[in-house]
């Protein structure tokens, strides 16, 4: 990356400060006023929440229940139901393997589906090991789950299906109402990975007959390392075996002292979520369609990856036909983006959500992920787009499947001589 | 991940980009590598059929950066080079150049692989033994 700093871009861009961050969906930039509302927490008002025969305790715990009040609210829960974690990821291991050691004598049978992110599938694979049955559901090439293959799958032994609500590769949001309505018909219990969709989109848990739902402060400009996990107290109420012991700590759920500048970081993102959600949505899927426009008018041979009418307002992940993921964001070095190239994975594996639609080894190479989110500006998606159209155009002059494409060639139909993998 | 300068340079500025009539007799053309691998490099050579000596080169390649640079160093060494001393050229020798790391050796073995392929459809044109096969290396 080039070092910070204004610069004019080419291409008269006026005011765009380089480099550009378009990732958000891997972590976001913490809101000013988030952190304001953090800073007394750790120097004058930092009692342990549990501490309670002080004023410094009092203090801490008070802030803790504020904004356990305004995460609940972000979703349609009572405070109650709010149980602080580490993050989505230690939400989504209690809420599961919590699940299922708690109602093991009712079942062994969970189902999720392969799109689903590593925390959910990893889990899944430690409770097979344990001895669980888990059905993983194909999606169709939209990214969605086809509903009759859920009801299909649910049998007499399954005690939890776990969908997330919004992707975070691709976007697509998953039709949880309808999922949460034959849970509830069928008896079984509805966890959702809501981390991508919180403070994006309306999320209510008594809309989608939630159970369970995990979120996380810092994909909505709060502080790493601080997530919750909702549990349902009512129709019904869920129990959970605790992952963690220690002082029982979350009515027993998590055991801890509380990262209590995180939780009121994590309280005031989603208060201000809740306040500025219907307008910055608007803001980022206008911003979101001038990126994909351009892209699509400028370069021929692109395509987006996963439905288009039920997806997040900021997320756009396309595909650059003949065009190698690593390669492309090698040279829009000043822009921050990922990819689904195996070449960007530690493991040289494609991405596996691209897999699962469909889409193919060679564009699921050559995938690029943005992440357009609150503080990103008209003039820096303008910037990305041109940068984006010129070196997709240079790496296709360097690309020999572009120019067996262009010579009339069916790339399908060539036998390669793949030497290695 | 951090790209040595010789990648960054090569991925900028590379060497001898383009192609060549497959069709001339005097030209190799290596076409190595699967798109669903993620690396496709397509290596051509002129061969003066009297000295033996690859007169020029041309590449493409679809791939990540360290890929693009494996190829480019490819062509810039073979050009100038015999047949024979080509096929000397070695994977790990791209490696030690351009310092690659280990999750991006196979960019290097498949340049190698893309050399040999190219030497190999020109001596078949000529009607010259094949070139030394191209073998699988347990590169990473």
């Amino acid at each position: 990356m080039s070092t910070t700093g204004t610069t004019t871009g080419g291409n008269g861009h006026q005011d765009v400060k380089l480099p550009i961050y378009l990732d958000n969906h891997a972590t976001t930039p913490m809101d000013p006023r988030v952190l304001e509302e953090m800073l007394p927490y750790f120097c004058e008002k930092f009692g342990n929440a549990a501490s309670r025969n002080h004023p410094f305790g009092w203090a801490a715990e008070e802030a803790v229940e504020q904004a356990r009040e305004r995460i609940a609210r972000l979703i349609g829960a009572t405070a109650k139901e709010i149980i602080f974690t580490s993050g989505a990821t230690e939400s989504n291991n209690l809420a599961i393997k919590g699940v299922a050691e708690m109602y093991s004598q009712k079942g062994n049978h969970v189902i999720t589906a392969v799109t689903e992110h590593k925390a959910v599938l990893d889990t899944c694979k430690r409770l097979e090991k344990n001895g669980c049955r888990v059905t993983y559901l194909p999606v169709q090439a939209d990214g969605r789950i086809d509903l009759d293959d859920l009801k299909r799958a649910i049998d007499d032994k399954t005690i939890l299906v776990t969908i997330m609500t919004a992707n975070n590769e691709i976007g697509v949001l998953q039709p949880v109402e309808e999922i949460g309505k034959i849970c509830k018909e069928r008896g079984v219990l509805f966890h959702t990975d809501a981390v991508q969709g919180v403070g994006k989109i309306p999320v209510d848990v008594n809309a989608m007959n939630a159970s369970l739902l995990s979120l996380t402060a810092h994909k909505i400009y709060g502080p790493k390392g601080v997530g919750a996990l909702y549990v349902r107290r009512r129709n019904p109420r869920v129990q959970l075996s605790a992952i963690i012991d220690g002082g029982g700590h979350e009515r027993g759920m998590r055991s801890g002292t509380l990262n209590v500048p995180g939780i009121v970081g994590f309280g005031k993102a989603c208060e201000l979520a809740m306040q500025e959600m219907a307008e910055e949505s608007k803001r980022l899927a206008a911003l979101r369609d001038r990126l994909k426009a351009r892209l699509t008018k400028d370069l021929d041979e692109v395509f987006v990856n996963g439905s288009e009418e039920h997806r997040l307002p900021g997320n756009l992940n396309m595909s650059f036909a003949y065009v190698e993921g690593e390669s492309l964001l090698m040279g829009i070095n000043d822009i921050a983006v990922s990819s689904g190239s195996a070449c960007t994975s530690a493991t040289l594996e494609p991405s596996y959500v691209l897999k699962a639609l469909g889409t193919g080894d060679d564009l699921a190479h050559s995938s690029i992920r943005f992440g357009i989110g609150r503080f990103n500006t008209q003039a820096e998606v303008d910037y990305a787009a041109d940068r984006l159209v010129e070196v997709v155009r240079r790496l296709r002059e360097l690309s020999p499947l572009y120019e067996m494409a262009k010579e009339g060639i069916d790339l399908k139909k060539v036998q390669w001589a793949a030497e290695h993998e | 991940m951090a790209y040595s300068d010789k990648v960054l340079d090569h991925y900028t500025n590379p060497r001898n980009v383009g192609s060549m009539d497959k069709a001339s007799p005097d030209v190799g053309t290596g076409l190595v590598g699967a798109p669903e691998c993620g690396d496709v490099m397509k290596l051509q050579i002129r061969v003066n059929a009297d000295s033996q000596r690859i007169e020029e080169a041309k590449f493409k390649t679809f791939g990540c950066g360290s890929a693009i640079a494996s190829s480019s160093l490819a062509t810039e060494w073979v050009k100038g080079k015999t047949i024979d001393e080509a096929l000397a050229i070695k994977n790990t020798d791209i490696v030690r150049e351009l310092a690659l790391p280990p999750v991006k050796i196979h960019c290097s073995v498949l340049a190698e692989d893309a050399i040999r392929a190219a030497i190999g459809d020109w001596k078949k044109k000529r009607g010259v033994e094949q070139a030394v096969p191209v073998e699988s290396k347990a590169g990473d």
